[in-house]
């Protein structure tokens, strides 16, 4: 029964012509698996509303309430007054939108020459960047605490926001963005440069316009990236008041006795930007990482 | 190559250039003279030869946190890859309805995995957790899954596979629609029957992307450590404490940043042992339609 559902995978070959069982029941069990699953991957969604809407007597009662009575909203004023949760929000806002702003600019700019002006030293350079990308952020870590150090960037905004643009970040953002350019027409740009425009003038004002859809993807990827980071804002800020969301939150379930009801709408608040985005970009954004096989 | 070219081309991926020459290799390079030196947080450092490499190789901790990285991969990439691919199969045909679903598993991946990890230690607590819960209502007493040493870890997996499993789906529902579907008519010409097709041509068409999603996975779980220090904090007993976990502990919370720098130079060394293995596996056993 499985073998039937598999065989056609692909989008190809009708559908039914070798089914020993009558369709029927295939599509049944079809859509049903797909719902457990489904549920199962959304269970952890649903559970930290319904917490994040609980009085902190009902959050454990047994048998577990998944619409609660009655709903709490001042769980969620309680977690932006008793913590410092919008300085948090703001931190991670506007370090993201730097981060991608910064990124989607230079990667574009470094992805356009790869692709398009023959440079001396392009392809071995190309290479070299390539290669980069199997250091992992975590071995280079120490080093870049201590340089960090050096040049009093520690505990400022600076090493979360320079880091991912120039480092491994961009490095990816540039493979993207070559790959974008690499099939864009020539022949827009061989007219511009006999009209006399400057390379600056074509990459800003015709080939960024054309890539679009790339800077697009690049733009979300981007987005969440920064958002979601963890390591480096655990290594490099210690002061509350410049912490960003992830840092924040995970802190709370250090202490004993955690408020379960806090975290919880506090982890709501924090995931709501991510599924805005998701939600508006999602057609560009899924395609994008199955173009470029992309994986953190 | 003119002359403006190349004046053009520098200037135009200088900024990124000089970025990763200062972020990537030279820390790089900076990371592994580290790991020859004893390097206090404060005070000299001293070049100590392969004294790092020698006590990490004599530490029973080290060997552990190195079967902890390895059992966490063991664990995660296998049922990663089948989950992942048994959704695909779902999922891949454009039948009402795919797109809901495939948004529903994809969007773990999105958000954010210490989120997840918050809300996944919040589902396994003991006492009255949404598990143990559920658990209860079956008249079965669950266990401490976070504070039993051999529960701890592949409660860890579990919840691993299904934040990360949604993006390995995506990647195999577009190997899945690549291939062609002459293929299929002339298998079933042949008069073969489905779990023969499945074999026979799409496990074949589709090894790349297999291959592919297998080593980007065993790479990022060598890598773990967001869960970890959410949800366990290399514990109960350091039965999860992983690699990265503890590369973070002896430099940042123990500040012995020599020996932390040999640990950060082993995980380079895995990976690149990764992928050098994808690069050479590749020729072998990856099939690709002539």
């Amino acid at each position: 029964m499985k073998a039937s559902m598999f065989a056609n995978a692909g989008g190809v070959g009708p559908a039914g012509r070798s089914f020993r069982l009558s369709p029927r029941p295939v599509a049944v069990l079809h859509y049903f698996t797909l719902t457990v699953v489904s549920a199962v991957m959304l269970m952890p969604f649903l559970w930290m509303i319904s917490t994040s809407l609980k009085e902190p007597a009902k959050i454990f009662v047994f048998p577990p309430e998944l619409i609660p009575s009655p709903v709490r909203w001042a769980n969620y004023t309680e977690v932006l007054t008793t913590i410092p949760f919008q300085l948090f929000y703001w931190n991670s806002l506007y370090i993201a939108a730097a981060v991608t702003v910064g990124t989607v600019f230079f990667a574009s700019l470094a992805g356009y020459a790869f692709a398009r002006i023959p440079f001396v030293g392009s392809s071995a350079v190309f290479l070299l960047l390539l290669s980069t990308m199997m250091i992992p952020t975590e071995a280079t870590a120490i080093p870049m605490f201590l340089f960090m150090r050096e040049i009093g960037w520690i505990n400022t905004h600076w090493p979360l926001i320079v880091l991912p643009i120039f480092g491994a970040g961009g490095v990816f953002g540039v493979f993207v963005m070559r790959q974008f350019f690499l099939g864009t027409p020539k022949e827009l740009e061989e007219a511009a440069m006999i009209d006399g425009c400057s390379r600056f003038r074509i990459y800003w004002s015709m080939m960024l316009p054309l890539a679009k859809p790339a800077a697009a993807t690049l733009t979300v990827f981007t987005f969440l990236t920064s958002w979601n980071d963890f390591f480096d804002p655990l290594i490099f800020i210690n002061d509350r008041k410049l912490m960003t969301l992830p840092l924040a939150l995970s802190l709370f379930t250090d202490e004993a006795g955690t408020a379960w009801h806090h975290l919880m709408s506090a982890s709501v608040m924090a995931t709501l930007p991510l599924l805005i985005v998701f939600f508006l970009a999602q057609r560009q954004f899924i395609e994008g990482m199955a173009m470029t096989g992309i994986k953190e | 190559m003119s002359r403006e070219a190349n004046i053009a081309g520098w200037l135009f991926v200088s900024p990124m250039v000089l970025g990763f020459a200062v972020l990537l290799i030279a820390p790089m390079v900076m990371a592994f003279y580290m790991s020859f030196t004893d390097w206090p947080l404060l005070g000299e450092a001293k070049f100590v030869g392969l004294d790092n490499y020698r006590s990490l190789l004599a530490d029973p901790a080290f060997w552990n946190v190195l079967g902890n990285t390895f059992y966490f991969a063991a664990g995660l990439v296998p049922l990663n890859i089948a989950l992942a691919l048994g959704l695909a199969l779902l999922l891949a045909k454009n039948k009402p309805g795919m797109g809901v679903f495939r948004t529903a598993i994809f969007v773990p991946v999105v958000t954010s995995l210490i989120v997840w990890s918050i809300v996944w230690k919040y589902m396994f607590a003991t006492d009255s957790g949404f598990i143990n819960q559920i658990l209860q209502l079956l008249g079965i007493q669950g266990p401490a899954w976070l504070y039993h040493p051999k529960l701890a870890m592949p409660a860890v997996i579990v919840t691993s596979v299904l934040k990360n499993v949604g993006l390995n789906m995506v990647l195999f529902i577009t190997a899945l629609q690549q291939v062609p579907s002459h293929l299929y008519e002339s298998a079933r010409i042949d008069g073969a029957g489905r779990p023969r097709m499945f074999f026979s041509v799409t496990v074949p068409m589709i090894t790349p992307t297999i291959f592919l999603t297998a080593v980007m996975t065993v790479i990022g779980s060598m890598k773990v450590f967001g869960q970890i220090y959410v949800m366990t904090q290399g514990g109960p007993g350091n039965s999860t404490k992983v690699l990265v976990y503890y590369i973070w502990e002896k430099a940042f919370k123990l500040f012995e940043f020599g020996y932390a720098s040999a640990l950060a130079f082993i995980l380079f060394f895995l990976i690149l042992l990764f992928t050098l293995a994808q690069w050479h596996l590749r020729k072998r056993w990856v099939f690709y339609e002539s």
